[in-house]
């Protein structure tokens, strides 16, 4: 079995995260990127499947020169192989150009049984990609998965939207997990060292046969146009408790259409 | 902001970046809870284990990490910046683990070794007892020979994870023959016969539990001995000079993390119009924490690039325990100075600093046995 662990390298959440002043995209430069958090639970649940059975794990990540460094943690954890999109032309892409992309990755990749995503990036976060490319290459999509069972030739897996509904789909399949799915695990000692060995492939676009005209931002759906800075959290009203704190409180909150 | 450290190999610096993740994440979030409850983090140890933290010194052949020391005594240093009870945990652990590495048999290591070094299984160390303190070689505490068993009766005081470890390695006296009448044991926690004191109420280090270890005719088969009978003295000094660097890395961090809370204070503590750490009776106090930080890491490197060379390095071990321990107590005192009224209360981690440096200048032979290794040394150098 041959899964595909896709991995987003995204800006560090926790730091402060701007975008470019020329073009609007998402400033990669001046701040610390990482594989993206969501996107960890998807290779965990890649490796589980893997440790439980025979299954090889493919983690795959499009990206500039540093998106490596999400493989890198992927193959880290315990992933066996690795796979870089990496071009130029890709600047600015949009989702529809990205699952494009990462469609033709998968078929290069080839007999590929299994592709697990996180449920959003911590970047972009709209959580598209995944039904895009199942729509792309044609396979079955089960969105926001909590808990994943893979049987010979399908997937049973429960399905945590406005509700909770189990779901079966045949392979090969695409499934993107949420945070509820498992606690990844940190990568060992060993496991990094073991990293370095393993093989990544570096592929362009015309490696991939995707046509640079159709992704990058002038080929992009759609374009940022004003970006506006989080307003600096103000500093909190203090109540001070003088006997009368509770009844403080509740005008507080109903002076905020709270209560 | 991290330390930057000088490490020897790309792997190294992978190693570092590891244990920060972890730590960051695991072990600094817990602290100030589990020192306040007692509650030991024993899941964190099975953890490290897992991530290939706690074998570090020692070769791949028998699962671990295969670095040199002075990368081994940073890992520590960070671990004890987090969280110094951790840190000094996995010395201790790392320091049960030597004698079995240095001399066990292939069959002992390969029995115990892969669960000690993957944290499954947790060491004490048994060395001190009550009346063996600095005077280790008085100790009491037999093995006597009944055919293929030994059978252990005696009491070791002041055992780090007491009552919670999984095995003990015990320094006992197989005969009268002074230091070389004392031979090391693998004692597993379910022996039956051992027993354990109350936990000691301590100053700091309230993470983990220390206690007397009683042995009232604990039988072990003679496979338990780890190396010859009689080699035990030799092989427990020499874990405590590896032993002596693990604190000095561990003071060592605790101090980093003393300065750094003090110093991120006295910048945006406003007095008299500006930042305290702009007067310049406060900034040259943190001057001289700052300097006493950098001392301490740099002199316990030189031991450890002179044990990694292979060469002798008990007097600079002494020299770093005494180092980085007496400057952990300034440093966390200081720090504690800085932060004022606030520094005295349980509101920042000052307080809790400071009583864990204590016992640093104690254990792991105290700063006056230090001092008197160094002057033995100065007596027997040419």
């Amino acid at each position: 079995m041959k899964i595909v662990a896709l991995v987003k390298h995204v800006p560090d959440a926790a730091a402060d995260r701007t975008f470019n002043e020329a073009d609007h995209t998402t400033d990669r430069t001046n701040v610390d990127g990482i594989l993206s958090e969501l996107d960890e639970y998807a290779v965990e649940a890649a490796l589980k499947i893997a440790e439980s059975g025979d299954a090889e794990v493919v983690a795959l990540t499009m990206g500039p020169d540093a998106a490596l460094d999400a493989v890198k943690r992927a193959l880290q954890m315990g992933a066996d192989s690795g796979a870089h999109v990496a071009d130029d032309a890709l600047h600015g892409s949009d989702a529809v150009a990205t699952s494009a992309v990462l469609a033709a990755a998968i078929q290069k990749i080839g007999d590929v049984d299994l592709i697990l995503t996180g449920m959003a990036s911590t970047d972009g976060g709209m959580s598209v990609v995944p039904a895009m490319l199942a729509e792309r290459l044609g396979l079955a999509h089960v969105g926001f998965v909590g808990e994943l069972n893979v049987e010979a030739g399908s997937v049973r897996a429960r399905r945590d939207a406005d509700v909770t509904e189990t779901v079966e789909a045949a392979l090969p399949a695409i499934v993107s997990v949420t945070d509820q799915i498992n606690e990844p695990r940190y990568p060992s000692f060993k496991g990094i060292m073991a990293a370095k060995k393993k093989p990544v492939e570096t592929w362009s676009l015309a490696d991939l046969g995707v046509d640079a005209g159709t992704v990058g931002l002038a080929a992009a759906w759609t374009t940022v146009e004003t970006v506006t800075k989080r307003p600096e959290r103000t500093q909190g009203e203090i109540v001070t408790d003088e006997g009368d704190g509770g009844a403080k409180l509740v005008e507080f909150l109903a002076g905020q259409k709270f209560v | 902001m991290p330390v930057e450290r000088l490490l020897p190999t790309p792997e190294s610096r992978d190693l570092i970046a590891l244990v920060r993740d972890i730590a960051d994440a695991e072990l600094a979030p817990r602290a100030d809870a589990a020192e306040s409850s007692g509650e030991y983090p024993r899941e964190l140890l099975r953890l490290l284990g897992r991530s290939g933290v706690l074998g570090l010194p020692y070769d791949e052949d028998f699962g671990g990490g295969g670095q040199p020391f002075q990368v081994y005594l940073q890992v520590i240093e960070e671990l004890a910046a987090r969280w110094a009870t951790v840190g000094l945990s996995v010395s201790v652990h790392t320091l049960s683990c030597w004698p079995l590495v240095a001399v066990g048999t292939d069959e002992q290591r390969k029995r115990w070794l892969p669960d000690m070094i993957g944290g499954e299984l947790l060491g004490a160390y048994c060395l001190s007892e009550p009346h063996a303190g600095s005077d280790a070689a008085a100790l009491s505490t037999r093995a006597v020979r009944v055919g293929d068993d030994y059978v252990l009766k005696g009491t070791k005081a002041w055992i780090t994870h007491g009552g919670l470890a999984d095995f003990y390695t015990v320094f006992a006296r197989t005969s009268d023959d002074g230091p070389r009448g004392i031979s090391c044991f693998l004692v597993p926690a379910d022996a039956a016969g051992l027993s354990f004191g109350t936990p000691e109420k301590k100053m700091g280090f309230t993470g983990s539990p220390t206690t007397l270890v009683h042995f009232d005719d604990v039988r072990l088969p003679a496979e338990r001995r780890i190396g010859d009978e009689g080699a035990g003295f030799g092989l427990a000094l020499q874990a405590l000079d590896s032993g002596r660097l693990g604190v000095a890395a561990g003071a060592t961090g605790l101090a980093q993390s003393a300065l750094d809370v003090a110093v991120a204070y006295a910048k945006q503590r406003e007095q008299f119009g500006q930042p305290i750490i702009t007067h310049q009776g406060l900034g040259f106090l943190l001057a001289d924490m700052a300097a006493a930080v950098e001392a301490s890491r740099a002199t316990y490197l030189v031991a450890a690039q002179r044990r990694d060379l292979g060469m002798s390095y008990r007097h600079q071990a002494s020299v770093a325990k005494l180092i980085a321990t007496d400057a952990a107590m300034k440093v966390t005192t200081d720090a504690v100075q800085v932060l004022g009224g606030s520094g005295y209360t349980r509101d920042y981690p000052v307080e809790r600093y400071f009583r864990e440096a204590k016992v640093m200048q104690i254990f792991e032979g105290t700063n006056q046995i230090q001092r008197l290794v160094i002057a033995r040394s100065l007596e027997r150098s040419e």
